[in-house]
């Protein structure tokens, strides 16, 4: 009799349940698998190495770029990191609208993941659903940064300007007329925040809409209950962190526990899941979404109510206004150095870690005194879950890979940096 | 923080006695403990077992190249009339392609490898150092057996600075190219890389030859000794 060996095959780097650049390895019993070895780095850039070689300003839309679907987030972290070594005080309206965008951030990462997560098992409409509201998430983005994805917005010291007056509205084309386009333009009749507050208002039963598609659909939970099931004690061993490492029953949020921004003055919960397979870590995200929903509107409040400077007025960090500039001869000067030297920081090192919406992510900043750091590392989350994809798909069939790499919520821009 | 990062070194200094450790405190309060390489393990495995510690969770693990840590690319001690390249000293880091990288005169201390650790349980943070020794080929003992997480977090210092792992179960490179040579992020690896990839049509398949970008740096790197640093902490409005 032929002696039955074990299969070997390459999933990716161009399959589309990959999420990007992923290469895996498996090595197949049947079609159970029993090894598998993910290939990362096709993505790699050097981020770092090209943040040691730019002033410090200059590395934020770098930021953007590490984990693209979650681009605030990342900009905080590194941005933290920056004001730990110079010791600089964030105004408050400029935590608060930093707490509100981390939160549109989580939105749109959430949202991403479970359009693209059910598009892999095979639930067409969900993907349709999460694009709709992800583009006005991206249109509140564009509204203050001017950019829908790659913002470069927060800036040492603040945010770059405070929230726009008007919130811009969709022009009329081909494509969007009458009664549609006055249908699209509802919410935009006033300011950035009116927007966001309309958005918040509604977005909880829309979140039902991907629910009913979703919680109690046969071949979603066949799909995930029980697959990729990780033990608390494992779950902490291998690094997970955020929604994976709640998923497992870890109550363990850096929003609540080491606060940042104004996480400490906002209201809400931190969602845990009992069993730590796929279908729990699917569970938490959606209730995270309701969490963030509700901190979004506590911050639609706040900065409704308060106004207030978003920067210090600081000019040996901060350039000063356009106006102070052309008329004030100490401006300009500080508006040169700002520009082609950048500011120096102060030699020491330091670690800021954000709650990002794929778990903590890091910055790990040294100075040597420099106008540029010594050296930047990003602890990207995604890094550490993929490192435990072996142990997690161990034993599952061919089938459920797309489920776990779906549920870990990988992003190749932060994996491979 | 659950209590004063004081009381906490105080408690680390008096479980860690035998080690050789050192303690920095940075001005916002995080704590670092340099550990010399020998202990690397032994130190590891006290912070995660002992109770009152119980570290229970790697964060992050890097590499660190500290050379011409320091140097700045501004000589400005003689004017010239050279227009915008004036006191800008020629070889700094990013200045250099593949054929000229500067021969590195290796010295203790050269590379680091620092981790940051979580404690959970008790809402901490804690970062660690080590310098290993060897200069050509730095080794450090491997924490995969403490906490898994380092596996990666290894195989990426092994490969961004050759940082060789000591008991590490699958080393290999993780982030670079399949057959890269050298370690792209010592400071002695130039900016701009060394090979290129393109698919050739004559040959009908990839092929690799040397980078035709020009080095080149737009802000050269600078330090300040500012005052507003140096004692009184730094001042708001200006």
């Amino acid at each position: 009799m032929a002696e039955i060996r074990n299969y070997t095959m390459n999933f990716g780097p161009q399959h589309p349940a990959a999420h990007g650049v992923l290469r895996l390895i498996l090595e197949l019993d049947g079609e159970t698998v029993v090894r598998a070895d993910p290939h990362v780095g096709l993505l790699h850039r050097a981020t770092e190495k090209l943040a040691e070689s730019k002033p410090f300003n200059q590395s934020i839309g770098y930021m953007d770029r590490l984990d693209y679907v979650s681009m605030m987030c990342n900009e905080h972290a590194y941005v933290r990191a920056i004001e730990n070594l110079l010791g600089v005080e964030v105004p408050e309206r400029a935590q608060y609208i930093r707490t509100l965008f981390d939160e549109i951030t989580r939105l749109l990462n959430h949202l991403m993941w479970i359009g693209a997560n059910a598009l892999d098992l095979g639930a067409m409409t969900v993907f349709l659903y999460a694009f709709r509201e992800r583009e006005q998430l991206m249109d509140c983005y564009e509204a203050v940064s001017g950019a829908r994805m790659h913002a470069t917005y927060y800036r040492p010291g603040g945010v770059y300007r405070d929230l726009p007056e008007v919130m811009p509205q969709i022009a009329e084309s081909r494509w969007r007329k009458g009664k549609d386009l006055k249908r699209s333009n509802e919410w935009r009749e006033g300011s950035l925040l009116d927007f966001i507050d309309q958005f918040a208002a509604d977005f909880d039963s829309k979140v039902d809409d991907y629910e009913t598609l979703l919680t109690d659909n046969r071949i979603w939970k066949q799909r995930t209950v029980g697959i990729g099931a990780v033990s608390p004690e494992r779950a902490l061993q291998m690094g997970f962190t955020g929604p994976m490492l709640r998923g497992s029953g870890v109550e363990w949020d850096l929003r609540k526990h080491q606060p940042y921004a104004k996480y400490a003055d906002v209201d809400f919960d931190i969602v845990v899941g009992l069993n730590g397979d796929c279908y729990d870590r699917y569970l938490v995200r959606v209730e995270e979404m309701r969490q963030s929903n509700r901190i979004i509107k506590q911050c639609v409040n706040w900065l409704r109510a308060n106004q207030g400077p978003v920067m210090p007025k600081n000019f040996k960090i901060v350039p000063p206004s356009r106006e102070e500039m052309k008329s004030d001869m100490e401006a300009t000067i500080h508006h040169f150095k700002l520009f082609t030297e950048g500011f120096c920081v102060p030699e020491g090192e330091t670690y800021a870690a954000v709650e990002a919406p794929k778990g903590e992510f890091g910055c790990y900043l040294i100075s040597d005194g420099a106008n540029k750091p010594f050296r930047v590392h990003l602890r990207a989350p995604g890094f550490a879950h993929l490192s435990a994809m072996n142990e997690m798909i161990n034993g599952h069939m061919l089938g459920d890979v797309p489920a776990i790499i779906g549920t870990q919520d990988i992003v190749f821009g932060e994996v491979d940096r | 923080m659950t209590e004063l990062p004081n009381s906490f070194s105080e408690l680390l200094k008096e479980i860690l006695a035998d080690y050789e450790i050192n303690l920095e405190t940075t001005p916002n309060g995080e704590l670092t403990v340099l550990v010399p390489v020998a202990y690397w393990q032994t130190v590891s495995r006290i912070l995660r077992d002992d109770e009152r510690l119980h570290f229970e969770q790697l964060t992050d693990l890097c590499g660190v190249d500290y050379l011409s840590y320091g140097n700045d690319e501004w000589e400005t001690e003689q004017v010239t009339s050279q227009g915008f390249s004036r006191g800008v000293d020629a070889f700094g880091p990013g200045r250099f392609d593949w054929q000229q990288r500067p021969e590195v005169e290796d010295f203790a201390g050269r590379f680091g490898v620092t981790l940051h650790i979580l404690s959970i349980k008790h809402n901490r943070r804690l970062r660690l150092r080590t310098h290993p020794e060897g200069e050509n080929m730095p080794m450090v003992p491997s924490l995969v057996e403490i906490w898994n997480a380092a596996d990666w977090f290894e195989r990426e210092a092994f490969d961004l600075f050759g940082i060789v792992f000591e008991g590490h179960p699958d080393l290999r490179r993780i982030l670079t190219d399949y057959g890269f040579v050298g370690h792209p992020f010592r400071k002695d690896f130039p900016l701009i890389g060394n090979v290129t990839v393109r698919y050739a049509e004559d040959k009908q398949r990839v092929v690799y030859e040397p980078v035709e970008i020009e080095p080149r740096v737009n802000v050269p790197r600078v330090v300040r000794r500012d005052s507003r640093y140096l004692e009184g902490g730094p001042e708001q409005d200006v």
